[in-house]
C-alpha cells in the first residue's frame, strides 16, 4: 500500500539534507545585516569598537532625551451634548448588511466611540450560518481607505477637477434631457428600493435602459435555467441536505455564487457524530486545485475545456453508459463512481458546475433532474437575486456605444474598463473595447467609491458612500430582506447613487428619506421599521430577534411578495442541442495548454485588491500574498522549465529545482492567447493540477489611481476570457514559453517546518473511523504507557514542571479540521480585532509576516509521487496556550508567562526582543516586530529602515491618521522590537467577565467569543471555559474523544487548543503509523531519517 | 444611577417620645456642626521623618568611615615604624588619594549611589503626582461634591458603565446651571497662587460655552453649545487597560481611594502616583466580594465568583475525616475542625497581578 506524506513546500518532500535542513534551521532565513568580521581585527572592521561605543552612547542619550524632557499636556474634550445612548468607551453594535462584489451578507458592525472598527456576523440571519467571509471582515478597512474619493469631480480636458453636487446635478440634468438613449450600467442590484428608483428613472427618460453586468458572470446558468423551464433565475442550493455532492469545477466553498451560505450548509453534512459516523460525500472534478477541490473526498482533474464532456459523461453514466472522456481512465472511473453514488442517493444528491457555458449548465440541470435534486437540494421557491448579469447585454451595449447610439452612460458598481474580455493591444498595452466605445458616449458618469479603471475614463465621477455610511436594503433571495443603516456620519462629500438618480428623475427626496418612507410604508409604521433595522434582517423561519414572533410574521407577509416568487418545473429543454454542441466542441478540441481564470477568496473579482488586509492574506492553496501568478503542475514545470521538483539528481535540473524550492525568485513564463496579447507571470508549482492547465487569479493589476496597495500588484488577466457568442468562458487556449528570468513571490508558511513530525496533522477516513474508532486516541494511551508508567497520567507525571493551578476559569479551544476550508475569514478577523500590522510584500518576502493566526496548508500526496494529490489539509494554527509553554521558560525578563486562566500571556511593554521565545516555540506562532510597522515608536521616521531596506508604501498607508481609525482601542499597538502572538482575544474575555461581574452573575457560555471563532462560516472553532462542564467547548471535547489530538502532543507542551482530525469520506483504511517504540517518538516520521537533535540549536 | 440596585426598605418607626427641648438641641447641634478639621495634612511629615533617619544614618556612616580611614592610616604608620625598627626597607607608601584601592572603592560607591538616583529618576519619568493644571473654567469639586454633596456619579455616570469616567458634557452642567447663575453663598475661592476667583464669572464662562443667556433662559438652544477643552490630569500609558466600571461597580472601590479627598479640592490635582507599584499594592491587599461566610448557603456577594469553587471550598472550615472516611473525634467526642485554608480572597488570588489582566 502506498504511504501518504504531508508536506507544505517542495523542499520538504525529499528533505534535501544539505540545503533544506540548513534553510529550515533558522526561523527567519536571512543574513544579519552586519558586515563580516574578518581577521583584520576589531579596529579595522567596518563597525569598530569605538564606533560601537559612540552609537551606544548616542542611543542612550537620545533615548533619554526622547523619553523625558517634557510631559505633554493632554486635552480631554467631552461632548457638548452627549447623545443619550452613547457611552464613551463602550462599543455599540448596529445591524447592517455587507453588499459588495455580488455578495450580500447580513452583518453587525461594532462601533466604538463613533467609529466602526469590526464586522461581526448577524446571528439572526439564517442562511449565513452566523459566519462571515474574509472580504466582509476586511470591508471595515475600506471605509478608512486613504484612496477613497472625497468630493465630486468632473473632467476638464484630461484632468479631473473638484466640483459641487449643485453644478453636477444641473449639468447632468441638462445633458440627460437631450441625450437620447440613456443606459444605466450597474452590477446586479439586490435592493428592492433601488430597483424602484431605477424604474422611476427609466420611465422619466424614454429610450433609456438598465444593463446589469457582473465582473464574474453567471449568465450561463441563468440562461440554462431559463431553457430548462425555471425562468432566468438562480436557485437556492441546500448543501446540508445533500449526501452526495458533485462539483464540476465550482469553488462553492470559497468563491462560487454564495460561498458563505454554501460553506455553512456543507459543514452540516461534514460534522461527524462519533457514535454513528456519517458524512456527505464530495466529488470534485476540476482543472486546477481550488480550495473546494482541496476539501473534496475524491478529486479528479481534467482540462477546463473538458468540463462539458465530463458533465455529459456523468449524465450518460447515470443512464448506464460507461464514461469515456479522453483516454483518462482515472477520470472515467471517477465519473462512474460519482454517477453510482448519485444514483444511490437520489433525492439527497446535488451537482453544481462552475462553467459559464449555457450548454454545460443545461446538461447539469438534466443531471440534477435525474438525481431528484429539484425540490430536495435545489430550491426554486427561493430564487436568489444576486449575480443576474447577462453577458450578451453588456456585449450589445458596447456595440451600441461603439456605433454612437448611446447618449449617456451612468455606471455604478460595474467596472468593464477593467473586466471586459474584448479589446486589442495598443502600444504593448491592453485596451478594452469598452474603453474605446466609451469615448464615443457624450455624457459619462461614474458612481464609485474609488477612482477605478472605468471612473478614470468618465466625464463625471460622483463618489458614493461606503456601505457602513449608507442606508439601504438588500434582498439576496426571495423573502429574505436585509437592511443597511449608517454606522458613521459620511467621512467625505459622498452621496448615494440612488440620491443622484432621484434628483435626476426630478424627485425632491434624497435616498435616505425615500428609503425610510419606502419601508415605513411597507412595514406599517416607524416602530416596525426601527425594529426591522435593529434586527437587520427579516427572514422566513428566522429567529424572532427583538421584533417578536408575531411581528416577524407580519413583516414577512408584507416583505415576501416584493420580488417575483414562484418557480417553474424542469422541462428538459435543449438537452439534445446541448449534447450535440458539447460533443462537437469536444471533437474539435485540440490538445494543448489551457489557462483558467479563477477568483481568490481574498481579492474576489478585484474589489479586494485595494484592501491591505486582503492583499496580505495568503492564498489558501499557494500561501502567496501580494501577487497573482501562474499555477502550473509539476509535470508542466518539468516539461517547460526543466524543474524536477521531486527527484534528486546530480545535474543542472536539480540545481534549478533547489533554487525554486528554497528561494522566493520563481521562474517567469509568458502566457499568450491568440488575439489577446501576452502576459508574463511568475509560476508556482502546485501538486494536483491537471498537466495542461495553467490557473491565474483575476482581480490583480489594478489602475494606479486606486493607490499603491492595488496598483503594481500582479497582472490583469480578465481579457484572457473567451466569448462564445452567448456567454463568457473563463478559460482559453494558451501558449506558454519560458522567459528565462525570475520574479519574487512572497509566500508564507514555507519557512517553517515541522521537520517531519507526523503528529502535527492528523487525517483519517470515514471507513477507518468506523472500523478502528480509537486509531487516533490510542496514541494518548501509548504516551501514557511510555512516559507515565506509575500513575498512567501523561499530563502530570511526564514532566519536570510544576502544575499550573486554575482556580476559576480555564479558557480552551477546539478546532475542527473537518470544517476548515481555508477561506481566511478568521485570519482577517484576527487582524481587525487585534490591530495586527500589515507588513507589505518586501517584509513578507523576508518571512516577517505578522499573522497571529495562520491557516497551515498541507498537501497530502503519495510518498512516491507528489503530483498524485490525495487531498489538502487546512490547519488553523495559532498560539496553543500550552500549560507547559516552552516559550515561558526561556524569556529572560518574564515578559511571557502563564495566567491563572490558562492563557499564555504576553506583556509587550516588558518584552526586550530577545526572540528566545519564538525560537523555542514548537508551533512557530510567535511573530516579531522587526520594524516599526505601526508607527508606535517614540522616534518619528523610525519606519525608514535605511540599514535593511525601506518598508513598503502600504505600511505607511496603514499608519495614516484616517486608516488608524480602524484600530481597536482596547488592544495595544505594538512597537518595534516586541514579540507578539495570539492572546485568545483576552480583551474579549476580560470584557465578558466584567459584564458578568457588573451584573453580579456567573459568566455565561458563549459570552466570550474569539474573533476567529465568530468569523468562521463552518463553526470550526469553538472557544470557552473548559472548567464549565456544560460549556460548548467541554461538550465538543467530550463528544469527540476519538478524533481529538494535540499538535505534537509527545513533547508535553500540554496545549489548550484541541484539534479534531480531518476525516475524508473514502473507503480507504489507514493503518496507524505511530505504533512505534518509545525511543523513536522524538524522531522524524516516515520519509526522513535524521534525528531531530541534529538541527536543534 | 440605579436606585433599584439598593434594596428598598422602609424607614423604621420611632416609638419613643422626644421633647421640644431635645429637638431644639438636635437642631442647634446640626446648625452649629462644623466638619472636624482634618489633621494638618502635611504630605511631607512622613517623609521628613524618613529623611531624619537617613541623616542620622548618614552621619553615623560618615563618622565610622572617617574613623576607619584614621585607623587604617595609623595602622599603616605603625607598620612603617615597625618596619623601620626592624630595618626592613620598603618603598614610600602612596598617599591615600593615589591609592588604587581607595579610588576604586570611591568610584564604586559613586556608581552605586548615582545609579540608584538615575534609575529612580528614570522610573519616575512621565509620572505626574500632584499635577494640578489650570483649567478653562475654575471648577471647584469642593463646592460641588463637597459642600453641595452632589454624587460623583451624577456627573461622572459613565464610570458606572464604561472604562472611562468621562468628563460631563455641557448639557449635564446646564441641568443645574440653567437656574444657578451666580455664586454667592459659598466660601471664597482661590486659585493656586492665592488670587481670589469670582465664582459668578466662572459660571458665566460655562454659559458662554453653552450659548446660554441667563437673561433669556427660554431662548437657549442647547444644540449650539460648544465643547469645553479640559486639560487631562490623570494619564495612563497606552499599554495599560484600566476600567472605571471594573473598580467602582464590580470592585466597589470608592472614588476617593484613588482620587483622594476630592470633596476638599477646589482645583483637582492628581492624588495618586498611578504607577504600576501603586496599582499592584492595592491588588495585593484588596479583598474580593466573595461572600464566603454566609451559613445559609445563599450568596450575597457577587455571584460571578461562584466560578471559583476551589476558593469557596478553601474558605470553609473543614471537618476532618480519617482515611476510612470517618469523622475524627477528639477526646470529648467533638468533630475535629480544621481552620479554613484561606481567610479571604484578594484580587491577587483571582489573578489580579497577572500581566494580561491590565496589559493587552
Amino acid at each position: 500500500m502506498s504511504q501518504k506524506k504531508y508536506w507544505q513546500g517542495f523542499g520538504e518532500i525529499n528533505n534535501d539534507p544539505e540545503k533544506y535542513q540548513k534553510q529550515v534551521q533558522d526561523e527567519f532565513r536571512e543574513e544579519l545585516p552586519f558586515s563580516d568580521m574578518d581577521d583584520k581585527g576589531l579596529l579595522d572592521a567596518k563597525a569598530p569598537r569605538r564606533d560601537f561605543l559612540k552609537y551606544l552612547g548616542f542611543s542612550t542619550a537620545a533615548a533619554t532625551l526622547a523619553a523625558s524632557c517634557k510631559t505633554p499636556v493632554r486635552k480631554a474634550i467631552p461632548f457638548a451634548n452627549k447623545p443619550e445612548n452613547i457611552i464613551p468607551g463602550e462599543a455599540k453594535y448596529y445591524a447592517t448588511t455587507y453588499v459588495q462584489d455580488g455578495d450580500v451578507i447580513p452583518v453587525v458592525a461594532k462601533v466604538r466611540d463613533g467609529r466602526p472598527i469590526k464586522i461581526e456576523p448577524n446571528d439572526l440571519s439564517t442562511f449565513t450560518g452566523g459566519g462571515t467571509t474574509a472580504r466582509a471582515q476586511a470591508s471595515v478597512l475600506d471605509l478608512y481607505d486613504t484612496n477613497r474619493l472625497r468630493f465630486p469631480q468632473r473632467k476638464v480636458g484630461n484632468k479631473f477637477e473638484e466640483s459641487t453636487y449643485e453644478f453636477i446635478d444641473k449639468a447632468i440634468g441638462d445633458a440627460l434631457g437631450t441625450a437620447g438613449n440613456i443606459v444605466l450600467l450597474t452590477s446586479t442590484i439586490t435592493s428592492p428600493s433601488t430597483k424602484e428608483i431605477i424604474t422611476g428613472f427609466l420611465n422619466k427618460y424614454p429610450g433609456s435602459r438598465h444593463v446589469q453586468a457582473d465582473a464574474v458572470s453567471y449568465s450561463g446558468m441563468l440562461l440554462a435555467n431559463e431553457a430548462s423551464g425555471f425562468g432566468r433565475k438562480l436557485p437556492t442550493y441546500h448543501f446540508a441536505a445533500a449526501k452526495v455532492i458533485v462539483s464540476l469545477g465550482a469553488d462553492f466553498l470559497n468563491t462560487w455564487l454564495s460561498p458563505l451560505e454554501f460553506a455553512a450548509g456543507y459543514t452540516k453534512g461534514r460534522k461527524i457524530d462519533e457514535k454513528d459516523p456519517q458524512m456527505s460525500k464530495h466529488y470534485q472534478f476540476e482543472g486546477h486545485l481550488s480550495p473546494t477541490g482541496a476539501t473534496a473526498d475524491e478529486r479528479f482533474t481534467h482540462r477546463p475545456s473538458e468540463t462539458g464532456s465530463v458533465a455529459l459523461a456523468l449524465l450518460n453514466a447515470l443512464n448506464g453508459t460507461a464514461p469515456a472522456v479522453g483516454n483518462n481512465n482515472k477520470l472515467n472511473a471517477g465519473i462512474k463512481k460519482a454517477a453510482d453514488d448519485l444514483k444511490a442517493n437520489s433525492g439527497a444528491a446535488l451537482v453544481v458546475c462552475g462553467s459559464n457555458d449555457v450548454n454545460v449548465q443545461i446538461i447539469v440541470n438534466a443531471i440534477n433532474n435525474a438525481i431528484g435534486a429539484y425540490g430536495t437540494t435545489i430550491d426554486w421557491n427561493k430564487a436568489v437575486n444576486y449575480r443576474q448579469g447577462i453577458d450578451k447585454d453588456l456585449v450589445d451595449l458596447v456595440a451600441d456605444m461603439d456605433s454612437g447610439k448611446i447618449g449617456a452612460l451612468l455606471i455604478s458598481g460595474a467596472n468593464p474598463a477593467y473586466t471586459y474580455f474584448d479589446g486589442e493591444v495598443v502600444n504593448g498595452k491592453w485596451v478594452t473595447k469598452f474603453e474605446k466605445a466609451l469615448a464615443k458616449v457624450k455624457t459619462t458618469v461614474s458612481f464609485a467609491g474609488m477612482m477605478d479603471e472605468t471612473s478614470v475614463l468618465c466625464g463625471f465621477v460622483l463618489p458614493t458612500h461606503h456601505y457602513l455610511e449608507s442606508w439601504g436594503d438588500a434582498e439576496p433571495k426571495t423573502g429574505y430582506t436585509s437592511f443597511l443603516q449608517p454606522t458613521i456620519y459620511p467621512l467625505f462629500k459622498t452621496r448615494p447613487f440612488q440620491t443622484s438618480l432621484l434628483k435626476w428623475t426630478g424627485a425632491t427626496d434624497d435616498y435616505d428619506t425615500y428609503f425610510k418612507n419606502y419601508w415605513t410604508g411597507k412595514l406599517g409604521g416607524d416602530q416596525a421599521f426601527e425594529k426591522a433595522l435593529q434586527d437587520g434582517v427579516i427572514e422566513p423561519g428566522g429567529q424572532a430577534g427583538t421584533i417578536g414572533k408575531a411581528l416577524t410574521d407580519t413583516l414577512q407577509a408584507i416583505a415576501a411578495p416584493i420580488v417575483s416568487a414562484g418557480s417553474g418545473s424542469y422541462n428538459g429543454g435543449n438537452v439534445g442541442t446541448a449534447t450535440t454542441a458539447i460533443t462537437s466542441a469536444a471533437a474539435a478540441n485540440k490538445p494543448g495548454d489551457e489557462v483558467v481564470l479563477y477568483e481568490k477568496a481574498s481579492i474576489g473579482s478585484g474589489m479586494g485588491a485595494t484592501n491591505p488586509w486582503l492583499q496580505e492574506l495568503p492564498d489558501s492553496i499557494s500561501k502567496a500574498s501580494w501577487d497573482n501568478y501562474a499555477m502550473i503542475s509539476m509535470s508542466k514545470a518539468k516539461e517547460l522549465l526543466g524543474l524536477d521538483l521531486y527527484y534528486n539528481t546530480e545535474d543542472e535540473a536539480n540545481s534549478k529545482a533547489i533554487d525554486y524550492k528554497y528561494y522566493p525568485q520563481k521562474p517567469v513564463i509568458r502566457l499568450s492567447v491568440a488575439g489577446k496579447g501576452d502576459i508574463d507571470l511568475p509560476v508556482l508549482v502546485i501538486p494536483g493540477m491537471n498537466p495542461n492547465t495553467i490557473a491565474v487569479a483575476v482581480g490583480y493589476g489594478r489602475h494606479e489611481a486606486l493607490g499603491k496597495t492595488a496598483s503594481g500588484v500582479g497582472k490583469n488577466v480578465y481579457h484572457f476570457a473567451a466569448f462564445n457568442g452567448t456567454t463568457i468562458n473563463y478559460t482559453n487556449a494558451v501558449t506558454v514559453t519560458d522567459q528565462k528570468r525570475k520574479e519574487k513571490i512572497a509566500q508564507m508558511q514555507i519557512q517553517n517546518s515541522y521537520e517531519g513530525r507526523v503528529e502535527v496533522v492528523r487525517e483519517t477516513t470515514l471507513a477507518t473511523c468506523k472500523k478502528d474508532p480509537t486509531a487516533i486516541s490510542d496514541y494518548r494511551k501509548e504516551l501514557a504507557e511510555d512516559y507515565a508508567r506509575s500513575t498512567n497520567d501523561f499530563r502530570k507525571e511526564a514532566t519536570l514542571y510544576p502544575h499550573h493551578e486554575q482556580p476559576g476559569i480555564k479558557w480552551g479551544m477546539v478546532v475542527d479540521m473537518n470544517a476548515c476550508y481555508g477561506c481566511g475569514a478568521c485570519v482577517v478577523a484576527c487582524h481587525a480585532e487585534n490591530n495586527v500590522p500589515v507588513v507589505g510584500k518586501s517584509e513578507v518576502l523576508r518571512y516577517h509576516d505578522m499573522h497571529w493566526l495562520r491557516i497551515d496548508r498541507y498537501f497530502v500526496t503519495d510518498e512516491k509521487n507528489p503530483d498524485d494529490l490525495k487531498g489538502v489539509v487546512f490547519q488553523p494554527m495559532l498560539c496553543q496556550h500550552c500549560d507547559n509553554a516552552p516559550c515561558e521558560n526561556v524569556c529572560p525578563v518574564a515578559a511571557t508567562n502563564h495566567s491563572s486562566e490558562g492563557i499564555n500571556q504576553m506583556a509587550y511593554n516588558r518584552c526586550i526582543g530577545t526572540r528566545y521565545c519564538a525560537n523555542n516555540c514548537p508551533y512557530k506562532v510567535r511573530r516579531f516586530n522587526w520594524a516599526d510597522y505601526t508607527g508606535a515608536d517614540s522616534f518619528p521616521n523610525n519606519q525608514d529602515q535605511q540599514l535593511v531596506g525601506r518598508l513598503d508604501p502600504v505600511v505607511h498607508q496603514m499608519n495614516d491618521e484616517l486608516t488608524r481609525m480602524v484600530l481597536n482601542p482596547d488592544v495595544t499597538v505594538r512597537s518595534r522590537g516586541v514579540m507578539e502572538k495570539c492572546s485568545f482575544c483576552v480583551q474579549r474575555t476580560q470584557a465578558a467577565k466584567l459584564q458578568a461581574k457588573k451584573d453580579g452573575r456567573p459568566l455565561k457560555d458563549g459570552e466570550a467569543k474569539t474573533a476567529c471563532q465568530q468569523a468562521c462560516a463552518g463553526d470550526a472553532i469553538v472557544f470557552g471555559n473548559v472548567h464549565d462542564s456544560n460549556s460548548q467547548v467541554s461538550q465538543v471535547r467530550r463528544d469527540n474523544t476519538q478524533r481529538s489530538f494535540y499538535v505534537i502532543e509527545q513533547i508535553h507542551t500540554l496545549p489548550n487548543v484541541t484539534y479534531l482530525a480531518k476525516v475524508r469520506n473514502t473507503e480507504e483504511i489507514i493503518e496507524p503509523k505511530h505504533h512505534r517504540k518509545p525511543a523513536e517518538h522524538g524522531e522524524h516520521g516516515a520519509g526522513s531519517a535524521k534525528p531531530e537533535e541534529a538541527h536543534h540549536h | 444611577m440605579e436606585v433599584q440596585s439598593f434594596s428598598a426598605s422602609s424607614m423604621t418607626q420611632f416609638e419613643g417620645s422626644i421633647t421640644a427641648a431635645e429637638i431644639d438641641a438636635v437642631l442647634k447641634y446640626v446648625d452649629g456642626w462644623q466638619p472636624p478639621t482634618p489633621p494638618p495634612s502635611d504630605p511631607n511629615s512622613a517623609k521628613t521623618e524618613g529623611n531624619q533617619n537617613a541623616v542620622i544614618f548618614g552621619v553615623i556612616s560618615l563618622i565610622l568611615a572617617i574613623i576607619m580611614l584614621i585607623l587604617m592610616q595609623i595602622n599603616s604608620n605603625l607598620k612603617k615604624l615597625s618596619d623601620d625598627a626592624e630595618g626592613i626597607g620598603r618603598p614610600e607608601p602612596v598617599p591615600f588619594y593615589r591609592n588604587k584601592i581607595y579610588i576604586a572603592m570611591v568610584a564604586l560607591l559613586f556608581f552605586v549611589v548615582a545609579g540608584y538616583f538615575f534609575a529612580q529618576a528614570a522610573i519616575g519619568l512621565q509620572r505626574q503626582k500632584d499635577y494640578q493644571p489650570k483649567q478653562p473654567i475654575y471648577y471647584s469639586h469642593k463646592v460641588h461634591a463637597g459642600i453641595n454633596q452632589i454624587s460623583c456619579l451624577y456627573c461622572h455616570g459613565n464610570a458606572w458603565d464604561s472604562k472611562t469616567a468621562a468628563i460631563p458634557s455641557v448639557n449635564v452642567c446646564m441641568n443645574c446651571h440653567k437656574t444657578i447663575t451666580s455664586y454667592e453663598k459659598g466660601p471664597k475661592l482661590h486659585d493656586e497662587d492665592g488670587n481670589e476667583i469670582n465664582g459668578t464669572a466662572e459660571i458665566a464662562k460655562l454659559h458662554k460655552y453653552a450659548g446660554f443667556d441667563p437673561k433669556q433662559p427660554d431662548a437657549w438652544d442647547p444644540s449650539k453649545a460648544k465643547e469645553i477643552e479640559w486639560t487631562k490630569i490623570h494619564n495612563l500609558p497606552d499599554h495599560v487597560f484600566f476600567s472605571h466600571a471594573q473598580h467602582i461597580r464590580a470592585g466597589k472601590v470608592q472614588c476617593q481611594t484613588c482620587h483622594g479627598e476630592i470633596t476638599g479640592m477646589d482645583e483637582v490635582k492628581q492624588f495618586s502616583e498611578l504607577s504600576m507599584g501603586w496599582c499592584v499594592n492595592c491588588h495585593r491587599q484588596t479583598k474580593v466580594d466573595f461572600d464566603y461566610r454566609d451559613s445559609t448557603g445563599a450568596t450575597k456577594g457577587n455571584k460571578f465568583y461562584s466560578l471559583y469553587e476551589k476558593f469557596h471550598k478553601d474558605l470553609q472550615p473543614d471537618t476532618l475525616k480519617n482515611k476510612h472516611g470517618e469523622y475524627i473525634l477528639d477526646d470529648n467526642g467533638n468533630y475535629t475542625i480544621r481552620k479554613p485554608k484561606m481567610d479571604s480572597v484578594t484580587v491577587k488570588d483571582i489573578g489580579g497581578l497577572e500581566c494580561q489582566k491590565c496589559h493587552y
